[in-house]
């Protein structure tokens, strides 16, 4: 299988060599701690060029051949391969690496070519051409894709930005998680879904908190959906209980060993989805999965075979695709500066995810966020939000204040997302601009409107 | 004189009065559609708070002191991460014992395999040091009782600094333990500098996996109570030993047996 390795160029006097793919595909990311702490990353700033020179001359269906991560042990390759699409891998199949970037930029590339190119893309592919692309490509090609996914609203249509609205609490308060919803909505956010981090992970409570959720989409009608994050298993088990779910929310990532990390495998999302499936919730669609990623899980878990987090983390695309998401996003800052350094780090991370999501024909959306041990602040996020915004990620994260006082980190908040409607002209999922419309809470420009204590979800909530 | 030129164009909220249910940053008005400026700068120093707080020194020493005063035997370990910038950088090094503790836990009297601990307990700064100095010894003080009434033999208990949650799983084992149970600082937020986990691993040995694990999480004042998370901690390690097994298999299902919102006077089925 490792009919080209090893892989040389000779750039003046030097001759630089990779040993393998994966070693070249490592060279060649754009500098980043987790690569360093696996000791994986270019040695020097050249060797990192010298391997994106080397990457951009190798034929695309290399990787159709030749594994990363080894077929025979890994369910995450044997899907990427057996999944593989080769009628829609034609028009592009006879290109290199680095005639797959001119091509994604070219006039041939539209939103239809794209789309009808995702199946016969793999993540490696995604990946590598993703290491020779600046920021601004990055944010030109993922614009050109659309991706729309729906359950009771419609997500990902030209012109939009979903959120969801994340209204976690230190100790699962149901007063309290009912405040930060009330205030999210209040904002305009909670299209993408409302979807709380429990601190718990107990069944009861976790009942009781899907039940609030689910009364507060009833009462007041609201087309969105609700989401518990909790592991698979658990939201089965909840489901088995008669406990109204919406969506089944899972951790994914890009090998199997990583996904054992998880307690998952294939077959039990698959069970996963099934099950919500079979609860027939969705009233505009049946998209019922949600799953976040993250470069550095695998390494995290012990589980990365000598690949770079960058390509992992698009391999991880091929485990969320297979089970046609409503909603995923990489959660780009929030495993720490062991993996992403510093907010440079952390906007390019965000800005290749995306790419490499949409460019597979995903969701993807964004928790624009960073640590308090990172070396990050506001600032930078306000940066990759803005960049994230204009490349046409399908959600972003509302949090009030951008502080989750549960997880410990800082994402983006409900201001923040009108910020970016407002300079950006986005509007949100139609049918939830519609019930903000209806409610009162925003205007006919989408802006909100300030409310009297007699607004029916204030009054209603006492 | 009032002259409304001259007042910030702020627009307050309706819902002002939910913020006291909850310490998450609700009704904070707005300029437009920003945030008001007060805000933006309470942020800023929440934030300058937080980042201190990752760099605040262990104090191991007193720690121990404090686990002695209460009749638990303590001892100290390293990681193999020297400093905090190697800590932060590389936890691989923090999951690793250095030689010096290998070998002071190795000197400790071995135990006969049927007398074994049912439980090791190690307390770990993990990226809070502010999160162990303020809930480790509380939760432990509540805990005791729990661990008495059951009959569980606990081993010395071990002070570890520039620790990760793995470093137990070598610990545990090392100490021939049926359990391990590590009280960590979290990383800080912006409202909660002090949040403390403990993660519960059956037959800890290096390798374990996260799925193995059980971790009640936010420990602290306005959070996890002490006496909350002590009675839980006691309800998993229970039906750790009765199920052996810890991990996503192990649901809990403590809260059955809350009184009230409390944690009962005994740990009955």
């Amino acid at each position: 299988m490792a009919a080209h390795a090893p892989y040389r160029i000779i750039l003046g006097p030097r001759t630089w060599t990779f040993v393998d793919l994966k070693d070249l595909m490592a060279k060649a990311t754009p500098p980043r701690s987790g690569d360093r702490l696996a000791g994986i990353a270019a040695q020097s700033a050249e060797e990192n060029v010298a391997a994106k020179l080397c990457l951009a001359d190798l034929p695309l269906k290399t990787f159709l051949t030749e594994a990363l991560v080894p077929y025979e042990v890994d369910e995450v390759t044997r899907l990427i391969l057996d999944r593989h699409d080769a009628a829609a891998f034609a028009p592009i199949s006879h290109l290199t690496v680095g005639g797959f970037r001119d091509f994604l930029l070219s006039d041939q590339a539209d939103g239809a070519a794209l789309a009808a190119l995702a199946p016969g893309l793999t993540p490696e592919m995604a990946a590598a051409v993703s290491k020779i692309m600046r920021n601004q490509d990055l944010i030109l090609a993922a614009a050109k894709c659309r991706v729309v996914t729906r359950f009771r609203n419609t997500i990902g249509l030209p012109g939009t930005l979903a959120v969801r609205l994340q209204p976690n609490h230190p100790a699962d308060d149901p007063g309290g998680v009912a405040a930060s919803i009330l205030d999210g909505l209040l904002y305009g956010c909670g299209d993408a879904v409302i979807g709380l981090n429990p601190v718990s992970d107990s069944l009861a409570t976790l009942a009781d908190l899907a039940r609030l959720i689910d009364g507060v989409i009833q009462r007041f009608a609201i087309p969105t959906q609700a989401c518990v994050l909790t592991h698979v298993t658990t939201s089965i088990e909840l489901m088995n209980r008669g406990v109204p779910l919406d969506l089944v929310f899972q951790s994914v990532a890009g090998t199997q060993a990583a996904n054992e990390g998880f307690g998952v495998s294939l077959a039990l999302l698959r069970e996963g989805m099934e099950a919500a499936l079979a609860l027939k919730r969705g009233t505009v669609g049946d998209n019922v999965m949600y799953f976040e990623t993250g470069q550095g899980s695998a390494l995290s878990a012990g589980a990365h075979h000598g690949v770079d987090q960058q390509t992992l983390e698009a391999r991880a695309y091929a485990v969320a695709r297979e089970f046609r998401p409503l909603l995923v996003n990489t959660v780009v800052g929030f495993i720490g500066p062991e993996y992403l350094y510093d907010g440079k780090q952390i906007i390019r991370a965000g800005l290749e995810d995306h790419f490499c999501g949409k460019l597979l024909g995903l969701p993807l959306g964004c928790d624009v966020c960073y640590t308090n041990h990172a070396e990050a602040d506001q600032d930078d996020m306000d940066t990759l939000l803005t960049l994230l915004a204009t490349a046409g990620v399908s959600y972003v994260m509302g949090v009030p204040g951008a502080d989750d006082v549960m997880l410990n980190y800082q994402s983006t908040s409900f201001h923040d997302v009108l910020y970016v409607r407002r300079l950006l002209g986005l509007k949100r999922a139609p049918e939830f601009e519609a019930w903000l419309a209806t409610m009162g809470i925003a205007g006919a420009d989408g802006r909100p409107l300030p409310q009297s204590p007699g607004h029916p979800l204030l009054a209603g909530w006492r | 004189m009032t002259d409304d030129r001259r007042r910030p164009p702020v627009t307050p909220d309706a819902w002002r009065h939910l913020a006291a249910v909850t310490p998450a940053r609700i009704a904070l008005g707005r300029v437009g559609d920003s945030l008001p400026t007060a805000e933006v700068l309470r942020f800023a120093l929440a934030h300058a708070q937080a980042r201190d707080a990752v760099h605040t020194p262990f104090d191991a020493p007193a720690i121990a002191a404090r686990l002695n005063a209460m009749g638990l035997a303590a001892v100290r370990v390293q990681s193999a991460a020297p400093d905090r910038a190697t800590y932060l950088s590389r936890p691989d090094l923090g999951r690793l014992l250095a030689p010096a503790g290998q070998a002071l836990l190795s000197a400790l009297p071995a135990t006969s395999p049927d007398m074994a601990p049912d439980l090791a307990i190690v307390v770990a700064d993990g990226l809070s040091a502010t999160a162990v100095h303020r809930q480790a010894l509380p939760l432990l003080h509540a805990f005791l009782p729990w661990a008495r009434g059951a009959g569980w033999r606990l081993a010395p208990v071990v002070v570890a600094s520039q620790a990760r949650v793995a470093l137990g799983d070598r610990v545990g084992q090392v100490l021939g333990a049926r359990a391990v149970a590590v009280l960590i600082g979290e990383r800080p937020g912006l409202s909660a500098p002090d949040s403390l986990g403990v993660y519960l691993t059956l037959n800890p040995r290096p390798g374990r996996l996260d799925a193995e694990r059980n971790c009640l999480s936010n420990i602290r004042d306005g959070g996890l109570s002490h006496d909350l998370a002590a009675f839980k901690l006691a309800w998993l390690l229970r039906e750790a030993l009765r199920r052996q097994v810890t991990g996503v298999t192990l649901k809990d299902e403590s809260d059955r047996l809350l009184v009230n919102g409390h944690a009962p006077i005994v740990l009955t089925n």
